[in-house]
């Protein structure tokens, strides 16, 4: 190890005084990134893969990126420090579980640099950060008030932790504003990324009535299963049009490519600072697809109601909010509530039935 | 014409020794190959996976680490099927271990104090005994399959622990995320090494190994475990108590396993969480068979299986290799393994058909 570096020193001494000045031999800034799901999920981790191939184009030459897939929450630990300690600066570790362990690897890495998304822990070199995807929710919750007939959408959630349990709310509110009368039931399949137990959770939805269905996990799955029965969904995390182009109303995109071009750019200027972030249509990093398979007027409905959530009019928690029990929640964001209140959401909104797995 | 499988005579010595090696390098050879085909090179493949994670001193401690657990619950269910009883459920034994555990940790949050730690090593194994005795007694009293009981009851143990990290033990501070507060430092194993991982559960199991191979070469009890799997009458008419067998090694594996959850929970998690049991204690199952049913041979095979685990992520690292290549590698080896194995009892022949 010792002989690889003095080596690697006395080569770019020697290339330096070659270059006579010029800017020394410049080490590519290595970047790793660890994925929850395998990279051709086409949904959440692939969303992540194509921020990091944005990375490779946006500095050409300048950086090297590397990622591990399918690392299972619970044994993480190694695959973070596997990266931390073969020279990798910038890290990115990308599903919630992933929180302690990199925790516990920065503390030992304290000159590598950590992202971790979806977390609400950090530390001098852990930054989080997240998405308003409970923007796009409310988008689609009005598009599928509006398409559905039997008044009945099916929603497949994946677990019951508080960003899905936002986004049920979200979508509900926006469905309630356009049709007071839809009622929504929601499936659990317990798992971020297994195609045969999300498809079957949308198949029973459909056998209950819903004829629209939604989801809150990572692969193609529902929507295959819904363009089979011949009802509506929505895509997930990527553009999913080509999976059912006849029954597909829109999808909600994550583009981390900004976010991830911007931190690169932090590092490679030195000013990467640990911080938090929680932004959506706003900055780009939730998108809509296309509006398709829907009459004139929805996806005219549709796009207004994008625009006022990115200009900041509309937001899918304006207060009043009224949770399941009947009370009013404490507004603590001015007119809407505040993104804490969105980050730790654990109610239900009033006028979903059923109750939260615990 | 026609290919047929003929039992051999004898089974020899030597090859019983080779067949492993031999297998091992025909699944490298076809391993390298697919490696060159994609345009790597095998050579630098070869050394990822296999020999930098026994040579490099920071590798080698996670493959100790990560082959503790799984030589435990092998090593338990090594008594298990030598005696014909399949358990199959040391997944969920392991859950229960890691939650009775997990409890006491909870129970001592914010506390200090050097009887922590054993009294969760202690509770795991009571709780994953317990557990285990559950299938050996509806086999003992009802005659009902363990293999079915057992299995079912590992659902059981991960909707238990579910329900606990969603509910009851759940992080007060922990913005409702389903996971229990992390173990205070009294709860949890110190690393040998600063830096490192490595801590007092490999110790375990290597006691665990010493234990099971003196029980089974020295013992009576292993002998009646032995004769009651492969002769279960001859057990019989030994005098050997099938109830009292069958309850015991169930109890021993489900302690086993039990004692594998407390040191994944104090040992390299730090609190419980769904997911927790990544499927270690399936894993096992393949670890005690591939390890031949002895205890050495399943902490042996226990290393193989955590070599190929930390040089895939290594591989993914250094070689860009997609983690498909891995498990590909993975079955492929297995594969070769049992071909061996039937090819060491029984050998190919070509009958010409009359």
């Amino acid at each position: 190890m010792f002989r690889m570096t003095t080596r690697r020193l006395a080569l770019a001494m020697g290339l330096g005084l070659a270059m006579a000045g010029a800017a020394t031999a410049q080490e590519k800034l290595k970047i790793g990134f660890i994925y929850v799901g395998p990279v051709g999920d086409f949904g959440w981790s692939y969303q992540h893969d194509v921020g990091r191939k944005a990375i490779e184009a946006a500095f050409p030459g300048r950086v090297e990126t590397t990622f591990v897939e399918s690392v299972p929450e619970a044994d993480s630990d190694r695959a973070i420090e596997q990266l931390a300690r073969t020279g990798h600066k910038l890290i990115f570790t990308t599903s919630f579980g992933y929180m302690e362990p990199t925790l516990r690897v920065a503390k030992k890495y304290p000159n590598v640099m950590f992202e971790h998304a979806t977390g609400f822990k950090r530390d001098k070199n852990v930054a989080t950060y997240s998405a308003k995807f409970h923007e796009g929710r409310y988008i689609i919750g009005r598009i599928a008030g509006k398409m559905t007939k039997s008044n009945t959408i099916g929603y497949v959630g994946a677990f019951p932790i508080p960003e899905v349990i936002a986004g049920i709310n979200a979508f509900y509110l926006g469905a309630k504003s356009v049709n007071p009368d839809v009622k929504i039931k929601v499936a659990w399949a317990f798992d971020w990324f297994n195609p045969p137990k999300e498809g079957d959770a949308a198949k029973t939805l459909i056998d209950q009535g819903a004829d629209v269905i939604t989801q809150h996990t990572d692969s193609p799955a529902p929507l295959q299963q819904a363009a089979q029965r011949n009802v509506f969904a929505f895509g997930q995390a990527s553009d999913m049009t080509k999976f059912a182009p006849n029954h597909i109303l829109t999808s909600i995109i994550d583009d981390w490519a900004p976010y991830y071009v911007e931190r690169t750019r932090a590092v490679l200027e030195g000013k990467w600072q640990s911080q938090d972030v929680f932004d959506g249509l706003a900055k780009g990093k939730v998108k809509m697809g296309p509006y398709v398979n829907m009459p004139p007027e929805v996806k005219k409905l549709a796009e207004e109601t994008e625009e006022a959530i990115r200009s900041g009019k509309l937001d899918p928690f304006m207060c009043p909010i009224i949770a399941q029990d009947g009370k009013t929640v404490e507004c603590k964001g001015g007119d809407r509530l505040s993104n804490e209140q969105v980050f730790g959401m654990n109610f239900y909104v009033q006028g979903i039935e059923g109750t939260i797995p615990k | 014409m026609r290919i047929a499988l003929e039992q051999r005579r004898a089974v020899s010595r030597l090859r019983t020794w080779l067949t492993p090696l031999v297998a091992l390098a025909v699944a490298l050879a076809i391993g390298g190959v697919i490696v060159a085909l994609l345009g790597k090179s095998p050579v630098v493949a070869f050394k990822v996976y296999l020999r930098d994670p026994l040579t490099d001193p920071w590798a080698l401690q996670e493959v100790l680490l990560k082959a503790t657990p799984l030589s435990l619950i092998a090593i338990g269910l090594v008594f298990c099927f030598r005696a014909n009883r399949w358990n199959i459920g040391a997944e969920g034994q392991m859950l229960v271990g890691a939650i009775c555990g997990g409890g006491v940790a909870l129970l001592f949050l914010g506390q200090s104090g050097f009887y922590i730690l054993p009294l969760m090593l202690l509770a795991g194994m009571a709780g994953g005994l317990a557990y285990a005795a559950i299938p050996a007694f509806l086999r003992v009293r009802f005659g009902i399959s363990e293999i079915l009981t057992s299995l079912m009851l590992v659902y059981v143990a991960e909707l238990l622990l579910d329900y606990l990290v969603r509910g009851p033990w759940r992080d007060p501070k922990g913005f409702n995320f389903p996971q229990t507060p992390s173990f205070s430092d009294s709860a949890l194993f110190q690393p040998f090494f600063e830096g490192g991982r490595l801590h007092a559960g490999a110790l375990l199991a290597i006691l665990a190994i010493i234990l099971a191979t003196l029980v089974f070469r020295r013992t009576l009890f292993g002998f009646a475990i032995n004769t009651l799997g492969e002769a279960p009458r001859a057990a019989n008419f030994a005098g050997f108590s099938e109830r009292r067998i069958t309850f015991l090694v169930f109890a021993i594996s489900g302690a086993l396993a039990g004692l594998a959850g407390v040191v994944e929970a104090a040992g390299q998690v730090g609190q419980l969480r769904p997911g927790f049991g990544q499927g270690l204690g399936f894993t096992a199952i393949i670890v005690a068979f591939l390890g031949r049913l002895s205890p050495i041979g399943a902490a042996l095979s226990a290393m193989v299986i955590a070599v190929l685990l930390i040089g895939a992520e290594s591989a993914q690292v250094v070689m860009k290799l997609p983690f498909d290549l891995t498990r590909f590698f993975m079955g492929l080896l297995l594969m070769c393994v049992l071909a061996g194995e039937a090819l060491n009892r029984y050998r190919l022949v070509i009958r010409k058909e009359g």
